[in-house]
């Protein structure tokens, strides 16, 4: 029978199967300071050991401070936590990249740098954007930290098989279209609970076309649209950016492999539970107005208008987002001005998102209403990257403020965050009340379109400056 | 985990949709390195008009009187009645841990976000989803009588309206069995090494880069 790649992938890692739940087994366990403390904890309380070490691979995001980190982090509750990582890692026997460590990141950045993500592998992170490494062709998902402690002891998750949706997307994206876009606009057409319970999988020649950066951008924001898994198929570009990375097989191990991961596509003729489609050619850079992913249109667009909207719920949501949001219904988005900018996260702080942005600052100056704009890189390899290629000095004569790899303000668990009102350009991932700090306004957008409202002020098309 | 069989209890009415757990539990206190302690702050930025911070006395803190759960009617709900989509966004279990910190054994809601959903199950709470026009009924029932209760009973898979009314609920068979003896996950799945060891050895031979 045709399978579906996330039939090839669930199907594969079965271990044991009793009424439709399954023990599915974890190749590659991703750990970072925030969901893991409770995790050891419990196996310490309980006497009990990692069932693989070498599955682990651990990294401290999200409390890192990005400016210079030679003192340590200032915040001793921050710390306490990097430092309960720390030791955690000696107890027992992990490996981490530790703070200062050159190859340290965001942990969905340097899973895939170092190949410690490969095709057709099980992987589970205590972070929903785990999702992240479904670009490859793997099966990967965030778990909560009783299912961190539960992989650690067990080397297995308890779980249902999800149903399969194909999101597919035919065409050509337009220039300064991107995978953010094409993801703010699947999540603009099936809203933030369309995949609920569904692993998506991402097809059609416009996802084809995408760099594994823009993939992973994409696969990063399926938890958005609900799902707990995104997934693009093996091809060549997949192998390509695996080739020579520390983690990746090598020699007859890499020829072997490279064979079985050709196969991890969904096959002629499998059928999927859902299916959504999108043009390539009709989607436009998008900017979020609202406190969810969900809350989004075009840059050529309008802050929508609750008196249109029928169902009272939703009518509700909308009021409730425009008044936290400091908008007036019906504000042409290009008229909405910014306060701050970020680019970085999980979803935007790789290479080719770096350059992207780099090539629309490139000359021009931050408008002298953005009181900051950063760039926070992904990892510390990525940031030795682009100031190799100068991307730094382009942001820096720019006035962007350069910044020391992790999480940053798409959540603000370090010292980077938004002051009550402040609004914020940002290619993070979530707009949520309160995400980039207590009473912050968050857009989505991409690196360009990012660079672009930094250098305007304003919410602007970044194809009018390219 | 604390088993779960029946609960009678006040109903408190939390009328939006896409609560994410930012606002279950915003991030600032996921710097602690505990399970526990997470109640005083569940839904912090909504509870409170002050910004809170890791540290702080509660009790000292300005409470926000139009927060609904902050009204005195009520007060010691362990039933959190919702709408759509509960628990979208991060994966942190420091939201259910700070339902259930709060008192929060149950929700009731037309639907959940997965991660949350799951992370209900393996803390004791049981998060009910019932269609979306009982839901709203059961938010006038809430509205029309102070001190509302209802009784959720796992055994029958039933919620019981103080009128006689019944209304039937699914629950995936696993689930519902550790729920109602407080079974821990990783003593059940331990019962299986021999599957997992058998798995990881064959798993290896066909893949043996996985293992480097």
């Amino acid at each position: 029978m045709a399978k579906t790649l996330y039939d090839k992938l669930f199907d594969s890692h079965v271990v044991h199967e009793e009424n439709g739940t399954a023990l599915l087994y974890i190749d590659r366990h991703l750990v970072h300071e925030v969901t893991s403390p409770q995790a050891f904890e419990g196996l310490k309380i309980a006497g009990r050991k990692l069932w693989r070490i070498n599955s682990v691979l651990a990294v401290p995001d999200h409390n890192v401070p990005t400016t210079d980190r030679s003192h340590g982090i200032a915040d001793p509750i921050s710390r306490l936590q990097v430092e309960t990582l720390d030791q955690n890692c000696v107890d027992f026997g992990v490996t981490e990249f530790k703070m200062n460590d050159k190859r340290q990141g965001i942990v969905h950045v340097i899973g895939p740098e170092q190949g410690a993500t490969l095709p057709g592998m099980t992987v589970v992170c205590g972070d929903s954007h785990t999702s992240t490494h479904g670009a490859f062709g793997a099966l990967a998902h965030g778990i909560g930290t009783s299912e961190v402690e539960h992989v650690m002891a067990t080397q297995c998750l308890v779980q249902k098989k999800s149903k399969a949706m194909q999101i597919l997307v035919e065409g050509e994206l337009g220039r300064g279209v991107t995978a953010k876009d094409v993801a703010l606009a699947v999540i603009g057409r099936i809203g933030t609970a369309g995949g609920t319970g569904y692993a998506i999988e991402f097809a059609g020649s416009a996802i084809r076309s995408l760099s594994m950066e823009g993939r992973m951008t994409l696969c990063n924001m399926a938890i958005e649209a609900g799902a707990r898994a995104g997934m693009v198929a093996v091809d060549d570009i997949t192998i390509d950016y695996l080739k020579g990375r520390p983690y990746a097989p090598t020699e007859a191990q890499w020829d072997a492999a490279v064979a079985y991961w050709k196969t991890l596509h969904s096959d002629a003729g499998a059928q999927f539970d859902a299916l959504v489609e999108l043009k390539a050619e009709d989607i436009q850079p998008q900017v979020t107005w609202g406190t969810s992913p969900e809350m989004v249109t075009a840059i050529n667009g309008r802050v929508p208008d609750p008196e249109q909207e029928s169902d009272p719920t939703k009518r509700g949501g909308i009021e409730r987002a425009l008044q936290y949001m400091g908008l007036e219904a019906n504000t042409p988005i290009e008229s909405i001005n910014i306060d701050k900018v970020f680019i970085g996260s999980c979803t935007n702080s790789r290479i080719e998102d770096l350059r992207a942005a780099a090539m629309v600052a490139k000359g021009k100056r931050v408008a002298s209403n953005v009181k900051l704009a950063m760039v926070v890189p992904g990892s510390g390899l990525v940031k030795a990257q682009a100031e190799q290629e100068g991307l730094d000095r382009i942001f820096l004569d720019a006035g962007f403020e350069w910044r020391e790899p992790g999480c940053s303000m798409c959540l603000a668990m370090n010292a980077d965050r938004l002051e009550p009102g402040e609004r914020c350009a940002s290619t993070s991932n979530r707009n949520f009340e309160g995400r980039q700090g207590q009473g912050g306004r968050t857009h989505l957008v991409s690196p360009e379109m990012a660079a672009a409202a930094a250098v305007a002020g304003h919410f602007v098309d970044v194809r009018t400056m390219l | 985990m604390q088993a779960f069989t029946q609960l009678n209890g006040v109903v408190a009415p939390l009328d939006r949709a896409n609560v994410d757990t930012d606002a279950i539990i915003p991030k600032q206190f996921l710097k602690s390195i505990k399970r526990s302690g997470f109640g005083p702050n569940a839904f912090d930025e909504w509870r409170y008009l002050d910004h809170g911070e890791p540290g702080m006395d509660n009790s000292k803190r300005q409470i926000n009187p139009d927060f609904v759960l902050n009204q005195p009617r009520y007060q010691g709900a362990s039933i959190l009645l919702t709408r759509e989509n509960f628990g979208c966004g991060s994966s942190r279990e420091h939201a259910p841990w700070a339902l259930l910190d709060y008192g929060f054994r149950a929700i009731i809601a037309p639907s959940y976000a997965d991660i949350f959903f799951n992370n209900c199950f393996k803390n004791g709470i049981l998060p009910i989803i019932l269609n979306a026009d009982v839901v709203d009924s059961l938010f006038q029932a809430v509205e029309a009588d102070e001190g509302y209760k209802l009784t959720v009973d796992l055994v029958t898979q039933t919620v019981n309206t103080p009128d006689g009314k019944s209304y039937p609920f699914e629950v995936d068979a696993f689930r519902k069995h550790c729920l109602l003896n407080g079974l821990d996950d990783i003593g059940l799945t331990l019962q299986h090494v021999d599957d997992i060891k058998t798995f990881e050895i064959k798993h290896k031979a066909a893949q043996p880069w996985l293992f480097n």
